[in-house]
């Protein structure tokens, strides 16, 4: 399986994402990812995620391959100039590791290492013509390659960001420069991500729908307030409020969302973050 | 304007630790427009370190002077004998280096060059150019995506940007205010046009304008 085969095959995709440690003891990813195996077409593997130092995102994908598993090789541009990113893509395809999500990335302030240098050479529509040069057979000099890789790119996209003119024009820019599918920001607003649908219906790309399973009313109400893009409607905080099992009702929240759009999208992106055990339970409650 | 901003007093302190007698200097243009290097300032510092100096039962004398321009050599040539064994500069980063390059000792600097920028009101700066060495405003509506977006990308906002806000949440986010301003300007094509990534060759290979000798630019 992979997002390539789903979408060739006309399934609704489901991808999930894990991190890598910190530190060489992969076992608990492996076991995650072996958790998930069969369950989800692809794997997206974070690179440095919120700017939180890992172990490298090539080599957790190799890892993840090497077990039979389909890894989406996220790339940020924060820690690498455009010599790095080229060589880590065209050293992740010589491994079968096309499928990639090219992102801008956190910046280091916000991390964990605050006073690193923040290298933002490129950003993600520079990333996205970055790796269609490579595609066609050469790099950002002019170089011919021996060997080019055969990369199907995907990017990121907030439907409820604020301003949101700005944002579609990124989008626009994103699908120039070659973006086949987008995972969005978490949405929780059914008819609102129907209304982005029906705008981004107009290109020809994939877009997943980015979901976090909201575990607690408290959870909703922190990520209105600190994640850039994430509405959390109050009818589900409410929801969560008043459950005796919020956990099963974010679930059941996620598992409704799914099918709600489920005509309307071309597949979901679950953001786990560290509650890749509900992935299954939502997939279950989607009907999936 | 060159932006600048006084060092803690014991980080100088630290730095003038093993010396006798030392002149602080003020610069009287940029630094002293910032309210760190005129003669008011540098007549303050030297009180503060004075005190802070006898408080930890040190002997350093220290005296003050004010030049005119510390990045220009005429200016420094006005500098008389004190007998003082280090200089400590409230000029910016090029003042230090040129008062180090023309004099025979140790020179420190007392402040920390931050930007260049503009007034935005009664001692309040904003940096709105980093001496990128290819200039881009011309694209971004007149602001600065190198200086004022913490990434310095030239496709924005990225996905940090919440409400207007950076993501860094000390600052409005560069690029909403740059697609703002360029939808007011009617230069829509710049919202969508894809920037090409910057060459920042220009800034590497540019180390000395000489307008006798111009050269080619690339
Ligand atoms: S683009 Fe470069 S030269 Fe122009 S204002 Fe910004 S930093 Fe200064
Ligand atoms: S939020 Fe805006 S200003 Fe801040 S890093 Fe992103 S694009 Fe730059």
């Amino acid at each position: 399986m992979s997002l390539r085969a789903a979408f060739a095959e006309g399934r609704f995709a489901v991808s999930s994402e894990v991190g890598p440690p910190t530190g060489t003891d992969v076992s608990e990813m492996l076991e995650t990812a072996d958790m998930l195996h069969g369950r989800v077409d692809a794997l997206n593997v974070t690179d440095n995620q919120a700017a939180v130092m890992r172990l490298s995102t090539i080599a957790a994908c190799i890892h993840l391959k090497q077990h039979g598993h389909d890894p989406v090789f996220q790339v940020t541009c924060r820690d690498r100039n455009r010599l790095g990113l080229q060589s880590d893509l065209l050293g992740a395809a010589s491994f079968g590791i096309t499928e990639v999500l090219a992102l801008t990335g956190d910046h280091v302030v916000v991390g964990d290492h605050p006073e690193a240098a923040a290298v933002f050479d490129l950003e993600s529509v520079q990333l996205l013509d970055t790796v269609a040069t490579l595609a066609d057979g050469s790099d950002l000099a002019g170089n011919e390659l021996t060997g080019s890789p055969e990369f199907f790119v995907g990017a990121v996209v907030t439907p409820d960001a604020n301003p949101i003119r700005p944002q579609l024009a990124k989008f626009e820019k994103k699908v120039r420069s070659g973006a086949r599918f987008f995972q969005t920001q978490a949405v929780y607003d059914a008819e609102s991500f129907l209304r982005f649908m029906e705008y981004a219906r107009q290109f020809d790309v994939r877009v997943l729908a980015g979901l976090v399973v909201p575990r607690s009313a408290r959870m909703a109400r922190f990520m209105n307030k600190n994640i850039p893009g994430i509405t959390v409607p109050n009818a589900i905080i409410e929801e969560l409020d008043a459950s005796e099992d919020p956990v099963q009702t974010g679930v059941d929240v996620t598992g409704r969302f799914i099918r709600e759009v489920r005509e309307h999208c071309d597949g979901v992106h679950i953001m786990a973050i560290g509650a890749e055990h509900l992935v299954p339970r939502v997939l279950d409650a989607a009907g999936l | 304007m060159i932006v600048v901003r006084q060092k803690p007093i014991d980080d100088i302190l630290e730095m003038v630790a093993r010396h006798k007698r030392v002149l602080i200097l003020g610069c009287n243009t940029c630094s002293a427009v910032a309210l760190a290097g005129g003669e008011k300032e540098v007549e303050t510092l030297a009180e503060l370190l004075r005190l802070a100096t006898s408080r930890k039962g040190a002997s350093i004398e220290f005296e003050g002077a004010v030049l005119q321009r510390q990045c220009e050599p005429e200016f420094i040539e006005e500098l008389e004998e004190g007998g003082f064994d280090a200089f400590l500069s409230l000029g910016c980063g090029a003042g230090v280096a040129l008062l180090s390059e023309k004099e025979d000792i140790p020179v420190y600097p007392g402040i920390d060059t931050l930007f260049i920028g503009a007034s935005k009101g009664l001692a309040n700066w904003q940096a709105e150019c980093s001496a990128c060495g290819e200039c881009v405003l011309g694209e971004t509506a007149g602001i600065c995506p190198v200086t004022r977006c913490p990434k310095g990308i030239m496709n924005g906002p990225c996905g940090g940007v919440s409400d207007g806000q950076c993501e860094l949440g000390d600052r409005d986010c560069a690029w909403v205010q740059i697609h703002e301003r360029l939808e007011e300007l009617g230069q829509d094509e710049c919202i969508t046009e894809t920037h090409e990534p910057r060459d920042h060759s220009t800034k590497t290979l540019v180390r000395e304008w000489d307008m006798s000798e111009p050269g080619e630019r690339k």
